[in-house]
């Protein structure tokens, strides 16, 4: 049955849309960029990266004393062998928290962030608010995800740089002794790596 | 676990980050350069208001990303326009559900 009158066109993207559309076009007409490359870059980020590349190697710190002294001293090299490297050649640092010492990450500048790690960032981590408040009031932050610290335990804020992205090392929760790698991942949520969060009790 | 959220709420975000991933890496600009950039336009935007991250996160990058490819001479902004509005013609006359093409003069 015809009924071309509910949907006379194709539905029109938004303006920015199909200014990104033009860019795209354009590019390739030039002969500058590779569409199959840009789709390959998209795919990569929205399917196969993600936070868990992140608790991987947070669960294998808890578990495991060599890789966790290696992941310390050097971390950019430690996650480059499983495979978690920057595209943008950006360094990597692990921090570690501790009963002295709880570590969040910003970016002030910009929204730097492990992308090979933790994937996009959260639309909180880029929004105003956080940039600015959580390096002014981090406690009140932290409240704000209902994350409440010892007042013995200091807070430390990292800012990221496009050289150096930092990943928390949450602290490992209590009653999750004797628990294996895949085990220990599903209590490391993408929050505990940012700072915001702690990892879940098991 | 919980289910993740999708790493991009729109698909242009997804392009417009990807794109720029990918002349970066083509040796078009440092990405030191490029988040300096970045930086510069979101604190000026956000100095009109508090940007909230998400939709006008992405506006920023656009911007910025347009005007980079502006001063080396990659994209012209003018021949962006052009090619805007040719899409947007394109989308205006196909039929729903029929593949959206521009026509081979626009541009």
């Amino acid at each position: 049955m015809p009924h071309d009158h509910d949907e006379p066109h194709s539905l029109l993207p938004s303006d920015p849309a199909l200014r990104v559309k033009a860019l795209e076009t354009l590019l390739t007409r030039k002969g500058l960029i590779d569409p199959a490359a840009v789709d390959e870059i998209i795919d990569t980020y929205e399917n196969r990266i993600g936070p868990r590349n992140g608790a991987r190697v947070v669960a294998r710190a808890w578990s495991d004393p060599a890789f966790h002294a290696a992941l310390m001293a050097d971390a950019t090299a430690v996650v480059a062998e499983m495979g978690f490297y920057g595209r943008q050649g950006e360094h990597m640092m692990a921090v570690e928290n501790t009963a002295q010492q709880h570590n969040m990450v910003v970016c002030t500048l910009c929204s730097c962030y492990p992308w090979p790690l933790l994937g996009i960032p959260p639309g909180w981590y880029k929004s105003d608010a956080y940039r600015a408040r959580v390096v002014r009031e981090p406690r009140r932050v932290l409240a704000d995800f209902g994350v409440e610290l010892p007042p013995e335990t200091s807070v430390r804020v990292w800012d990221s740089t496009a050289e150096m992205r930092y990943l928390v090392i949450p602290r490992r929760p209590e009653g999750s002794e004797g628990m294996d790698e895949e085990a220990l991942m599903a209590l490391v949520s993408r929050d505990s790596m940012i700072g915001t969060g702690l990892a879940r009790r098991p | 676990m919980t289910r993740p959220e999708p790493a991009f709420e729109a698909l242009w975000h997804a392009q417009v980050f990807a794109l720029t991933v990918h002349l970066n890496e083509i040796g078009q600009f440092t990405w030191g350069d490029w988040a300096a950039r970045f930086g510069a336009t979101l604190r000026r935007h956000g100095l009109a208001r508090e940007l909230n991250g998400g939709e006008d996160y992405f506006a920023a990058w656009l911007e910025t990303l347009e005007g980079v490819l502006a001063e080396t001479g990659l994209a012209d902004s003018g021949d962006v326009t052009a090619l805007r509005d040719a899409w947007e013609a394109a989308y205006l006359r196909t039929p729903h559900g029929a593949p959206v093409r521009l026509d081979d003069a626009a541009g």
